[in-house]
């Protein structure tokens, strides 16, 4: 803020005030002294019938008002709030929130500071570690997985052990830490309406679904000239692509004839948000781990 | 029971069509719009009320309309109304403007008809409290430039030497809305239903509170105390407490409301200085709030025993009450450290409805009460049981309204700042929402009574326009203005 403006809030703010203090202060008093007077009670004036009595501000109200006012000018002093003033204190919210932040991370080093450098597979040992992970994942991850990982159209499950970048723990760090980029790109314009129905019905039947096996055989071949590039030859996918297995009837975007067939034709983009910048090391490795031990829930009950 | 009704004095030739023709649709809207706040609590406690004619009903486009029905077509209606009677009576004068007279009703209407239908079309500025598209908002500016004259033409051709303070408020409510208007509403139009706003960011959220509080401010308060002014002490039959007290307090609460709207805003991207002194002007607002209920409620010292058998006097004094409930409220939620807990909870939701139900709605049926026999020439209203039974539906629907939100609001709050030892938030945010399902259907009974006394009030007025029987009220006459 320039001088100028600064000055303007300054004065309009103190200008405001004291038009306020006059105010009241000027009107303290009773305009005619002797209330004992029945003719000098009212104000003389009378509109439609009503009339105005002269009494004087009520006392506590008064002291009230000016309450206000002596708190207001106190907190201005300390507080910004007068333009470029500061204020005695120096406080700013940003301040605030910044040793609030540095608290908060004074009292995480404590709890969870020994993770930064314990193995992911040793922290889904640990009981304690792994609810902690669990409310770290329900308060970040949720949203989209699913309170219970088990995820959403478009949003992977975690818990069923089928993975599209790699179950195992660097990867799913990798994961959490840089995010993902999936793009399936669009099939139709390279392989024509003809192509997206019978690469749809091959898809079908990789998955034993209901499909037509004489369009599945005409799949087959486009499948084998442009669709295993990612996928593979085998159709099992490539997680260092993150080309989902297409033979496991496990589906991020459905398994009806229409779903698929819209995936080929038109694509499918989706990104998983990186959270390097959104939660510490620590607490990346504890959900890291808490993930890693959903897909191994047998296990861990066991 | 019986009703007190005010002696009218002789009249000069005064206008009560305008009023009259604004007293019937003040009724018809707050029927209409207080009916669709039930609808709309009705969709928060059973949300698939959403779909029975999507996308018209979604909440997301009936909530503007709600809030415009009530605010603006209830609230303004009221207030054209009360405003051109109070003027006439106390300025002793016929109003002045001609065919500005009608336009403002006819034009007025037509907003509100533009409004019902834009707004369930999603057409909509996306600012609240101001969401009607640009050409509607040009309409409002001439009809408000309109009432602007119609209003001071009135006060400039009085024949009372001095300006009573009902039209202080009034006059300070009709200038500062017409500013309010204007500004906010500055916007480029893209199409014949599209605009985006003249401002930006963080400026652009500073302008739409410094309108959206002062809505609240002028309209709903200040114009609201003009009514106060007029019809508690004619309803009473006694002087005003203090001549002093109006002075103060008016002259601090126009002038220290405008302040107020960055308490909107708190712990946002607001600059520190903006949010402080929003809070302090905020909380010095407490004494000239105050001063108004003050005014009000000491004015029937004297007459206390009238509250036994009149039940529009009720009306008018129980709004006082909740007038000061809801203005100690609102200082204390600006508070920042207060605001931590209240902001973005059905606090906020509550405090708004203990101003709008329990005050604006309250003193407004009461205003309502008293005018409707005397502008068709009645002995009283049709039934004063009636109106009775309403008082107590509209009391008991406003105290189960907010108690509800209250219990709400910091629920809410606390679950949301709720936080584990190990840093993590104990509540995910539908856990609140699932918490705050009982708040809602006890706000949904207590809206529903509200509107049920709407209703009994719409036949008491209809019965009372209607029936033959009642009517020859004689002009009683109290002599004509005794200006110093």
């Amino acid at each position: 803020m320039t001088t100028f403006w600064s000055l303007w809030v300054i004065v309009l703010t103190l200008a405001n005030l004291a038009l306020v203090c006059w105010v009241l202060f000027a009107n303290r008093k009773v305009a005619v002294d002797d209330q004992q007077e029945p003719g000098n009670q009212t104000t003389g004036h009378v509109y439609d019938g009503i009339e105005e009595y002269d009494n004087p501000l009520p006392r506590w109200w008064f002291l009230m008002f000016v309450g206000s006012l002596v708190f207001s000018a106190i907190y201005l002093v300390i507080y910004p709030g007068m333009g470029n003033f500061k204020g005695v204190s120096g406080w700013t919210s940003v301040g605030e929130l910044k040793s609030d932040q540095q608290k908060a991370m004074e009292k995480f080093d404590e709890t969870f500071g020994k993770y930064v450098e314990m193995p992911v597979e040793e922290i889904a040992q640990s009981r304690d570690a792994l609810k902690m992970g669990a409310r770290i994942f329900a308060n970040n991850c949720a949203v989209c997985h699913g309170a219970d990982g088990g995820g959403n159209y478009g949003f992977p499950n975690l818990t069923d052990n089928d993975w599209l970048y790699g179950g195992s723990p660097e990867q799913i760090l990798e994961t959490l830490y840089k995010g993902r980029q999936g793009l399936m790109p669009p099939q139709g314009p390279i392989i024509g309406e003809e192509g997206v129905r019978t690469t749809a019905e091959y898809v079908l039947s990789l998955n034993g679904l209901e499909h037509n096996a004489e369009m599945a055989a005409e799949g087959k071949k486009v499948f084998g000239q442009v669709c295993m590039a990612c996928h593979g030859m085998d159709a099992k996918g490539n997680q260092a692509l993150g080309a989902p297995n297409l033979t496991d009837n496990i589906w991020l975007y459905g398994s009806s004839r229409e779903q698929i067939q819209h995936t080929i034709r038109g694509g499918r983009s989706n990104q998983m948000p990186a959270q390097d910048d959104k939660l510490r090391d620590d607490k990346i490795r504890l959900v890291a781990a808490y993930v890693y031990s959903l897909s191994r829930q047998e296990e861990v009950e066991q | 029971m019986t009703t007190t009704v005010a002696k009218t004095g002789p009249a000069p030739d005064y206008d009560y069509n305008i009023v009259r023709q604004f007293t019937v649709m003040s009724v018809v809207w707050g029927v209409f719009g207080m009916a669709m706040g039930v609808l709309i609590a009705a969709q928060l406690a059973w949300p698939q009320l959403n779909d029975f004619f999507q996308p018209f009903s979604h909440f997301g486009r009936l909530r503007p309309l709600h809030t415009n029905a009530v605010i603006f077509a209830f609230g303004g209606s009221v207030l054209f109304a009360t405003s051109y009677y109070v003027v006439q009576r106390t300025c002793q004068t016929r109003l002045w403007g001609g065919w500005l007279v009608p336009f403002t009703f006819w034009g007025w209407q037509l907003v509100i008809v533009l409004a019902a239908i834009t707004l369930p079309m999603g057409l909509t500025s996306a600012k609240e409290y101001a969401e009607l598209e640009w050409p509607i908002d040009i309409l409002i500016a001439l009809i408000w430039v309109a009432y602007a004259m119609v209003f001071f033409g009135t006060i400039a051709k009085r024949r009372t030497s001095h300006i009573y303070v009902a039209n202080w408020f009034f006059g300070a409510y009709i200038i500062t809305i017409a500013c309010l208007h204007i500004v906010n509403n500055l916007a480029v139009p893209a199409a014949a239903w599209k605009s985006y706003s003249y401002f930006a960011g963080t400026a652009d959220a500073m302008i739409q509170w410094w309108y959206g509080h002062n809505a609240v401010g002028f309209f709903l308060t200040a114009a609201f105390l003009g009514i106060m002014y007029y019809f508690v002490p004619k309803q009473a039959g006694r002087p005003v407490y203090s001549y002093q007290l109006s002075i103060v307090h008016f002259w601090a609460l126009i002038s220290i409301y405008v302040w107020a709207g960055g308490h909107h805003l708190h712990y946002s991207a607001l600059p520190d200085w903006t949010q402080s002194l929003a809070m302090i002007m905020s909380v010095i607002l407490l004494a000239p709030s105050w001063g108004g209920m003050i005014n009000g409620i000491m004015t029937l010292s004297g007459a206390w025993h009238k509250l036994r058998t009149d039940p529009t006097l009720r009306f008018l004094v129980v709004s006082l009450s909740f007038y000061g409930m809801s203005t100690f409220e609102g200082p204390m939620m600006s508070i920042k450290t207060v605001n931590a807990l209240s902001h973005n909870t059905d606090w906020t939701v509550g405090h708004v409805h203990s101003g709008a139900l329990g005050w604006v709605a309250m003193i407004s049926i009461g205003a309502l009460y008293h005018l409707v026999p005397i502008l068709w020439h009645r002995k009283e209203m049709y039934s004063v049981k009636l109106i009775n039974a309403h008082f107590w539906l509209a009391t008991v629907g406003t105290v189960l309204y907010i108690a509800a939100m209250w219990v709400n609001g910091i629920t809410q709050g606390l679950m949301w700042r709720a936080f584990n030892a190990d840093g993590t938030l104990t509540y995910s945010f539908v856990e609140s929402v699932v918490a705050s399902y009982p708040g809602y259907y006890v706000r949904f009974i207590g809206g529903a009574l509200f509107v049920l006394g709407m209703l009994l009030m719409a036949y008491n007025v209809f019965r009372t326009i209607t029936d033959k029987e009642n009517a020859e009220q004689q002009d009683n006459t109290v002599p004509l203005a005794q200006t110093a």
